[in-house]
């Protein structure tokens, strides 16, 4: 270190000091910012029929969101389906059968690099894997899409919970001569259930507001979402796309706000839940 | 049937099921990695064999004459995730090292949560508001400032929202590699009577270097691939960056404007985009796990 006299090194030091904090402030008046437009834009276009009423086509004046929410559940919900199953058997495995081979390593490996992986390139890969293929744009796309977001992250995060489960309560199972599948069910998996969950829910946080992937897999429609498998299939963040950037209609982009605000609530809230109620820090 | 029966009773041979079970949908990240990057290669064939080489330095984009190149969208991304790094790597290293380091935990818990769930908040969201509040404001910041007519639509804006978007991200990864320092070392440069920015800035940051590195990459890769918040406000033409307040587009943004509608050879040419956009946040990506592996490994944890 370089000699410097005490006030010099006092002084810079309550410079950066006042610099953190102004950066600190500048950050939360930017969440708050941010926060404040969704509900300032939004709250006005929340009514009974906004939840009820069926998008509308351009030119039709009236019109809700209810077919885009349902799509939405409907799209998540599928996704959660597909991913969560291999994701949770996947993490058994690099936790319980294989903790540091070559192996296992290049697993960890792809799934980390699968997470950092662009969301729309997600979509480009389903659209050729499925719509390509079908002809057909389909909510089952776009739930496929959000899987192979969600998988990775349910992957890694699943074996760090299971990892935290102590040898000994898998040793006196097994000591009593239960065999090891229904060591992990019941006793390995059972233990770290809230852990596991929290990881699945976050990472549905983490996709029930993508939209890239959707563009062009689940792409988006005025119909209701009962033509899952074989139709474009309604939702909310390609309907907000719609909305935002194509409808020269002010009451359009309203309404593209008030959608904003409810996928902005859920995925908050859904944080927060996590966060609070297991006390799971996200580690990266 | 009953066969399977008492294959399931007999518990080692179903542990070598259950076992195999796992190792496959283990496995199945390996072979999503691999097959999205040979499926992107597969539907880019055409394009490749259409413009050779050409296309990454070409900046012609003519749908009438069917001619690509993906230079301006290239340098578009470029562009954007270097603005983005600019702004966000200082403030987010200052903001980590603050709350790690001097914050009291009464004011640091509640900022970090916060910043956590900034992280949260779904990138649409972050195009709505650059595209409705951020553009005008821009506009007229620039306007009424520095007398600059910017529409407010261009490479600045985007950066600036990607650095906004990128900047939590980075932040929560900084503050746990300034909370893997051993508290003895910084105790120790207190004792010797370092200010709280010289144990920050000689002891932590040195400490942490490669893990503050790695965060960096991460964000990189975010910044990179976001489609979104940049797609709303970055113009949307096909031009090669002059200015800082020119319009232009990214890789990602093309693709989410063409695809769609995209035939023939331009939906080649945009899976060949797509397959750079692979190429470089795989790069980032790749070289950013190494890093953070062996700091990982180096301050002796698995």
């Amino acid at each position: 270190m370089k000699r410097r006299g005490m006030k010099f090194r006092k002084s810079l030091n309550w410079i950066i000091k006042a610099y953190s904090i102004f950066f600190v402030i500048l950050a939360v008046a930017l969440i708050s910012w941010i926060l404040y437009t969704v509900f300032d834009f939004g709250l006005p276009a929340l009514s009974w029929s906004f939840f009820v009423e069926p998008t509308k086509p351009y030119g039709i004046e009236n019109g809700g969101i209810a077919n885009a929410l349902l799509g939405t559940l409907f799209i998540t919900a599928g996704a959660v389906i597909i991913s969560v199953p291999p994701g949770i058997l996947g993490g058994i495995y690099l936790s319980e059968f294989d903790k540091d081979s070559k192996l296992s390593n290049f697993i960890r490996f792809s799934a980390n690099v699968m997470m950092g992986v662009p969301s729309i390139l997600c979509g480009l890969f389903v659209y050729a894997l499925v719509v390509y293929n079908t002809k057909q744009f389909s909510g089952m796309a776009g739930s496929l899409a959000l899987a192979i977001i969600m998988f990775p992250v349910i992957l890694r995060t699943s074996e760090d919970m299971l990892q935290m489960v102590p040898d000994s309560l898998r040793e006196s199972a097994l000591a009593l001569g239960t065999p090891r599948w229904l060591t992990i069910f019941s006793i390995v998996c059972r233990s770290a259930k809230g852990g596991l969950l929290t990881g699945v829910l976050l990472a549905v946080a983490r996709v029930g507001g993508e939209t890239a992937p959707l563009l062009f897999t689940a792409l988006w429609s005025d119909d209701w979402p009962f033509h899952f498998f074989s139709e474009p299939t309604s939702n909310l963040t390609v309907t907000i796309n719609e909305y935002a950037t194509n409808s020269p209609f002010e009451i359009m982009q309203t309404r593209a706000w008030g959608a904003a605000l409810i996928i902005c609530v859920a995925i908050l809230s859904l944080n927060i839940f996590c966060r609070t109620a297991f006390n799971y820090k996200k580690g990266n | 049937m009953a066969t399977l029966k008492k294959q399931l009773i007999n518990p080692e041979k179903f542990d070598k099921v259950f076992k195999s079970l796992c190792a496959g949908s283990a496995l199945l990240v390996s072979l999503l990695m691999a097959g999205l990057f040979i499926q992107l290669v597969y539907y880019a064939l055409p394009a490749i064999r259409t413009f050779g080489f050409k296309f990454l330095i070409s900046s012609e984009w003519d749908p009438v004459n069917n001619i690509y190149g993906a230079l301006p969208a290239i340098s578009g991304t470029l562009l954007t995730t270097a603005i983005a790094l600019i702004i966000a790597v200082p403030i987010s290293f200052i903001v980590a090292m603050y709350l790690v380091e001097s914050a009291s935990p009464k004011l640091s818990t509640p900022i970090s949560f916060a910043l956590d769930l900034l992280a949260a908040v779904p990138s649409i969201i972050y195009g709505m508001w650059g595209l409705f509040i951020f553009v005008p404001f821009m506009q007229k910041f620039f306007k009424s400032l520095f007398g600059i007519d910017y529409s407010g639509f261009g490479f600045l804006t985007g950066g600036i929202i990607l650095a906004f978007m990128i900047l939590p991200f980075i932040c929560a990864i900084m503050r746990d590699v300034f909370k893997l320092v051993p508290s003895v070392t910084k105790e120790a440069a207190f004792g010797a009577g370092s200010t709280h920015w010289e144990v920050s800035y000689d002891i932590s940051m040195k400490y942490g270097a490669k893990g503050l590195l790695g965060a960096v990459f991460l964000g990189l890769g975010r910044a990179v691939g976001e489609t979104m918040a940049v797609l709303f406000v970055i113009g949307n033409v096909q031009n090669v960056p002059k200015s800082l307040f020119g319009r232009g587009t990214t890789i990602a943004a093309t693709l989410a404007n063409n695809f769609s509608e995209a035939e023939g050879i331009l939906k080649s040419s945009l899976f060949e985009l797509g397959l750079i956009l692979l190429v470089m946040s795989l790069g980032v990506q790749v070289l950013g796990q190494l890093w953070l592996n062996r700091v990982s490994r180096q301050m002796g944890e698995k």
